[in-house]
């Protein structure tokens, strides 16, 4: 059973990726704007350095790791779980009732409906990003650092996966307040993406332990560098994001459980 | 009721059915007015100012665009391009009024809606977590005013223009988004254009998205005042006249290329 279920994933995968490149035009200007995305998002980095020499405590180089850290993770997290937000479509026009009596899980199916390749003109700047700045921030690409990077990069994509499956469980009760998921799933990305010695008060509360943006980029960073890291977040937190990624897939999953247990049918 | 103010109604009524859209949006716009301020104060940091800001300055510049953001509505939707490709547009064609003046009162109408309820919690927001620098004179409210209502216009007419390549392009996903992504930062939704390197302020000065959401907060914060602040409204006008003229003479071609099937 687990054999051909797996050959089910890998049959239904295989079409969606085809059904993408098959329209080429229609693919090339959806990678191009994704790559525009990648690049709109770093020039504020680029308009804010060129402006001031040090942001939150780190200079350019640095801040471009934070930077390429959040946007790699969040578009392939995006890529494979993204469309996930597009739940209320599914619920207002019935198509989720059909996806409830196949006999497969309900968020594996919603997973393999759209897997967004055009996502991955965001990765390529994240990754583009990352091997400029790397060489100017003085860090070893040694054992250590290949560690911590990879629980970075593993555990960030962990985490806004988890982020994008409670946005999407939120909205069996938010339906017609859907755009309020946006301040965990683009707010998170967007508070990720900048150091969160910035964030204060109740933003720093939402942003480095409610949602856990600042242990996909900001956090590792802090520990490759060897820094302490401000007050009340201290650089050591790095090495936790896949453990954080756990933490958040947990509460995303008796999340979505209790949605789908919330959801009585559209009526139509 | 004349036409053209009856349609601005109908835009008005029927954002306001969407109010949990509209306290959802409401709250987005707040959440991300925080991280936009805490980034561009963290810029001024030490510095003292930035191209003539301050700390609170730019905290009011991030709190009072997120309060326009949805008015301006800067981001692109499809809706005519929609209609373009399912052939409705050809009722549209077909109707006894302007197609163009009818979407424009429509969308001045839904732009009147948002404002209050999208834009006073962003700065009701600014105002308990930042404070707001605002003017202390009646004047720069006026011409914000005129400013944010050609903003708007402005914005109606560029992304009107825009939705119209569906009669060639058929599918202009794509083209809409490379528009938000041009928009979000050439408007000054992110940073305000004043900071930019010069060669990106000459690059945003030729394009219309200053005129949508930079130039109505400029005059709003009385960043331009005077013989500025016409020039200002001046650049305005004629992006509006040209983005208007450009988008009837993109319809009027579509018109003819469109070919409506039986049915």
């Amino acid at each position: 059973m687990a054999e051909s279920t797996l050959a089910a994933y890998r049959a239904v995968l295989g079409s969606r990726v085809r059904s993408q490149v098959a329209y080429r035009a229609s693919f090339a200007a959806d990678l191009l704007a994704n790559v525009g995305t990648g690049v709109s998002e770093f020039a504020t980095i680029y308009v804010v350095f060129s402006r001031a020499t040090t942001l939150g405590g780190l200079d350019v180089w640095q801040a471009c790791l934070v930077f390429a850290l959040a946007n790699v993770t969040f578009a392939l997290a995006d890529l494979l779980l993204g469309h996930v937000d597009d739940l209320p479509t599914a619920i207002r026009t019935g198509t989720l009732d059909a996806l409830l009596l196949r006999p497969l899980p309900v968020l594996a199916q919603l997973t393999t409906s759209d897997v967004s390749l055009k996502r991955l003109g965001r990765v390529a700047i994240g990754v583009v990003v990352l091997v400029v700045a790397w060489p100017h921030t003085g860090v070893a690409l040694d054992a250590r650092a290949l560690a911590l990077l990879a629980g970075a990069l593993c555990g960030g994509t962990a985490v806004f996966g988890a982020v994008f499956v409670v946005a999407g469980a939120l909205q069996f009760w938010l339906l017609d307040g859907r755009e309020a998921v946006n301040s965990i799933t683009y707010g998170g990305v967007t508070a990720a993406q900048y150091p969160a010695s910035l964030y204060s008060g109740a933003l720093r509360w939402l942003f480095c332990y409610l949602v856990p943006a600042a242990f996909v980029a900001y956090l590792p960073v802090l520990a490759l560098l060897g820094e302490p890291g401000p007050a009340g977040l201290p650089a050591w937190l790095g090495w936790f994001c896949p453990v954080a990624a756990a933490v958040a897939w947990g509460v995303a999953l008796l999340l979505w459980r209790a949605g789908v247990r919330h959801y009585t049918g559209s009526g139509s | 009721m004349p036409v053209y103010p009856a349609l601005a109604a109908a835009g008005f009524r029927r954002w306001s059915t969407y109010r949990a859209a509209t306290a959802a949006g409401a709250l987005t716009n707040s959440v991300f007015g925080a991280l936009k301020a805490a980034v561009l104060t963290g810029t001024v940091g030490t510095a003292g100012t930035v191209a003539g800001y301050d700390a609170a300055q730019a905290a009011t510049f991030a709190w009072v665009t997120q309060a326009l953001l949805a008015p301006v509505s800067v981001f692109a939707d499809d809706e005519v391009a929609r209609r373009v490709r399912t052939g409705d547009i050809a009722f549209d064609l077909a109707r006894p009024v302007d197609p163009q003046l009818a979407a424009w009162a429509t969308d001045l109408g839904r732009a009147a809606y948002t404002l209050l309820p999208r834009g006073l919690p962003p700065l009701l927001a600014g105002l308990l977590l930042t404070g707001l620098a605002l003017p202390a004179t009646p004047a720069p409210y006026a011409l914000g005013a005129v400013g944010t209502a050609l903003g708007v216009s402005v914005s109606f007419a560029a992304r009107w223009l825009v939705n119209l390549t569906a009669f060639w392009l058929t599918e202009v996903r794509g083209v809409l988004l490379l528009y938000t992504v041009l928009a979000t930062l050439l408007t000054g939704l992110t940073l305000p254009v004043a900071w930019f390197p010069g060669w990106l302020q000459a690059l945003a000065a030729a394009t219309p998205f200053p005129s949508m959401l930079q130039t109505p907060v400029d005059l709003l914060l009385a960043r331009a005042t005077g013989a500025d602040a016409l020039r200002l409204v001046a650049t305005q006008l004629g992006w509006l006249a040209a983005l208007l003229l450009g988008g009837r003479v993109l319809l009027a071609a579509g018109a003819r290329r469109l070919v409506v099937q039986g049915g």
